[in-house]
């Protein structure tokens, strides 16, 4: 069974670990591996601009993974997940400036730091659930906003503070050619992780306790501990996704966290497909790239009537936000899971090709 | 002394509006189970609107406000309709979701519209000022305060004696006893986002005549949430209670920021502190039903 290259029609399984694999076929596995190597190679390719939106999809992929596996796999909603962003953003430039810790360190400590931010706010997650939880969240995200602009000696407060480049044995990785491939290491591990994280009994604790909170309760599995593991983990992908946006621009000003950009995480996985690891990062992709596109459709109808008439160029900031909240009702009412949902009949397309039903 | 008192008339004027809107925001939450994250829109676009009758056709005000009315009213049933009608059913999160989407939605378009810019109401009334008990107090203030009482007086009715208010009280009790009494429960849906819309209105004109329209309007709907925990989500007089208790509250806040503590943006910041007390120690509020149930 476990060297097939080709997915048998059917659905059989004669061993757990079967079940459990990460890649069902060895092509998978392979194509996989390729996948990386391409990326690997892809600095000597492209220019700059394609370099920076690789890097903005890997460490927002990060934190939208975290999401993920707060929303879409522990079905707890957080309304405030940019806010925790910004706190390991913040906390890693601290930690390097303030301690003269390295930044390949500071950026894990970071994720700790958020973690404990995290759990902190996850105290109330312990006992609310649904619309309460999502409420208890928007305050978190005001309440780090207003201690983003107030706490001088954390975030050097309305001037921002400035984040030492990554660097690695005195090799700096100052530039986007190089940056991308520390993006690209932390993206895999955290992917890695969180797909590991659903093949043991946590993981499956997570999904129990999204599905049937009652019944998951019955069968001896702790909702307050996993409420609060969940809001845990959540906060520490967002602490890494934020230390790396962090060391990547080598400046945090405070004024970026704001609640569109903790709507814009919620976009993301909604789109990708809640409860999809992969999803995650489709679903990141898509809302990075959703700017750009509409930037270059703005520039295509430069001149022509229509951007005569709604003035384009001076609109197209409120287009954007108008388009992500667009997007969001569009996916929710025609397609709730997601791109990942829309891939997998792809491949189930191809799998029965000619004999399609 | 004085600064003190003014704070607290200010404080109860300002509760009495998030009074208002937080009311509206329960009637939603009553009628369909919806947590409407786009409330604030709601008074954003009808403050536009409003606006743009009164500057851009000139019109009185005593015939653009009755438009903007009617205006509001169908935009929450076609709201209801088109967009919350399909994800009846589904799971809370993807609603609250739809309804946060809508939020920045609108957002963006009103600005898209009318510009970023704080913008003035023509004045409404002949006098600026008027004196209250020795104080001077802005002629819209008190217009304000007496049209929340209005506004309320107007629910407590509706809920209590008119056949629609009653038939979406024995909605939001059980929808299918509901609707074995003959009462369309989709009807009473669309008239609930209906309903909500245009006093959200109403509460969206009167703070555009005091501080001007802007987008800024649309945190009145993030400041109703400590009000309607703090006075349970399905309570109506609750919600009038929270706001009321809010809008004191962030002025007292203020106060005691403002005298000693100087820490800034207290005005803004306290409700949410005050938000996540209540939801450690009593999540249902002062008036709401308590689910039973052991987490």
């Amino acid at each position: 069974m476990a060297n097939i290259s080709l997915i048998p029609c059917g659905d059989f399984k004669t061993t757990y670990a079967a079940d459990t694999t990460i890649f069902p076929t060895v092509t998978s596995r392979n194509f996989a591996i390729l996948g990386v190597l391409i990326l690997l190679v892809f600095p000597a390719f492209m220019d700059r601009y394609w370099l920076n939106l690789c890097i903005q999809i890997g460490y927002l992929g990060i934190a939208a993974l975290g999401l993920n596996i707060l929303v879409g796999f522990t079905g707890q909603i957080s309304i405030g997940h940019a806010a925790f962003f910004g706190f390991g953003a913040f906390a890693s430039a601290w930690l390097s400036n303030s301690f003269a810790i390295p930044v390949a360190l500071a950026i894990p400590l970071a994720g700790v730091m958020t973690t404990a931010v995290g759990m902190l706010f996850g105290v109330p997650a312990a006992r609310l659930k649904g619309l309460y939880l999502a409420i208890a969240t928007l305050a978190a995200q005001y309440i780090l906003q207003d201690f983003f602009a107030r706490a001088d000696w954390f975030t050097g407060g309305t001037a921002g503070t400035i984040a030492e480049p990554f660097s690695l044995f005195g090799f700096a990785f100052d530039t986007d050619e190089r940056f991308f491939y520390v993006v690209l290491v932390y993206m895999v591990v955290m992917y890695i992780l969180a797909t590991n994280l659903m093949r043991t009994r946590d993981g499956r604790a997570l999904v129990a306790v999204r599905d049937h909170y009652l019944s998951a309760e019955i069968m001896g599995i702790n909702l307050t501990k996993y409420r609060t593991m969940s809001f845990g983990i959540s906060a520490f992908y967002a602490g890494i996704g934020g230390a790396l946006y962090a060391h990547y621009l080598q400046f945090v000003s405070v004024e970026g966290f704001t609640i569109l950009f903790s709507i814009q995480f919620l976009g993301m996985i909604i789109i990708g497909g809640l409860g999809s690891i992969m999803g995650s990062l489709m679903g990141t992709a898509f809302m990075v790239l959703l700017p750009e596109v509409m930037q270059a459709i703005t520039t295509a109808l430069s001149g022509t009537a229509i951007d005569a008439a709604l003035n384009l160029k001076d609109a197209i900031a409120f287009l954007r936000e108008m388009a992500i909240g667009l997007v969001i009702i569009l996916f929710l009412v025609f397609e709730p899971d997601g791109l990942a949902h829309r891939w997998k009949q792809i491949k189930a397309y191809w799998k029965l090709y000619p004999f399609a039903h | 002394m004085t600064l003190l008192f003014q704070l607290l008339v200010n404080g109860l004027i300002v509760g009495a509006l998030y009074g208002v809107v937080a009311m509206s925001f329960v009637l939603i939450y009553k009628a369909s189970r919806i947590v409407n994250f786009a409330q604030g829109e709601f008074l954003l676009i009808g403050a536009w609107t409003c606006w743009w009758l009164l500057t851009h056709w000139q019109l009185p005000f005593w015939i653009g406000f009755p438009i903007t009315l009617a205006f509001m009213l169908i935009f929450g049933v076609v709201l209801q309709i088109v967009v919350l009608r399909p994800m009846i059913g589904e799971p809370i999160i993807s609603v609250i979701m739809v309804t946060i989407g809508l939020s920045i939605f609108f957002q963006a378009m009103m600005k898209w519209m009318f510009g970023v810019f704080a913008k003035p109401f023509p004045p409404i009334f002949g006098s600026p000022t008027m004196s209250v008990f020795g104080l001077e107090v802005q002629t819209v203030y008190v217009m304000s305060l007496a049209i929340s009482l209005l506004i309320m007086a107007g629910f407590g009715w509706f809920f209590k004696y008119s056949r629609m208010g009653l038939a979406m009280r024995a909605t939001a009790f059980d929808q299918q006893v509901a609707q074995s009494l003959g009462i369309s429960v989709r009807q009473m849906f669309a008239m609930s986002w209906a309903i909500s819309a245009m006093v959200s209105a109403v509460a969206g004109v009167t703070v555009g005549v005091v501080n001007g329209v802007s987008s800024a309007l649309s945190f009145f709907g993030i400041k109703v949430f400590p009000a309607v925990i703090l006075g349970g989500l399905d309570s109506v007089a609750g919600a009038v209670l929270g706001g009321l208790i809010v809008g004191v509250l962030e002025n007292l806040a203020h106060y005691v920021d403002s005298q000693w503590l100087n820490w800034g943006n207290m005005y803004e910041i306290a409700p949410f502190y005050v938000l996540i007390v209540i939801l450690m120690i009593k999540p249902y509020g002062l008036f709401g039903t308590k689910d039973i149930e052991r987490v």
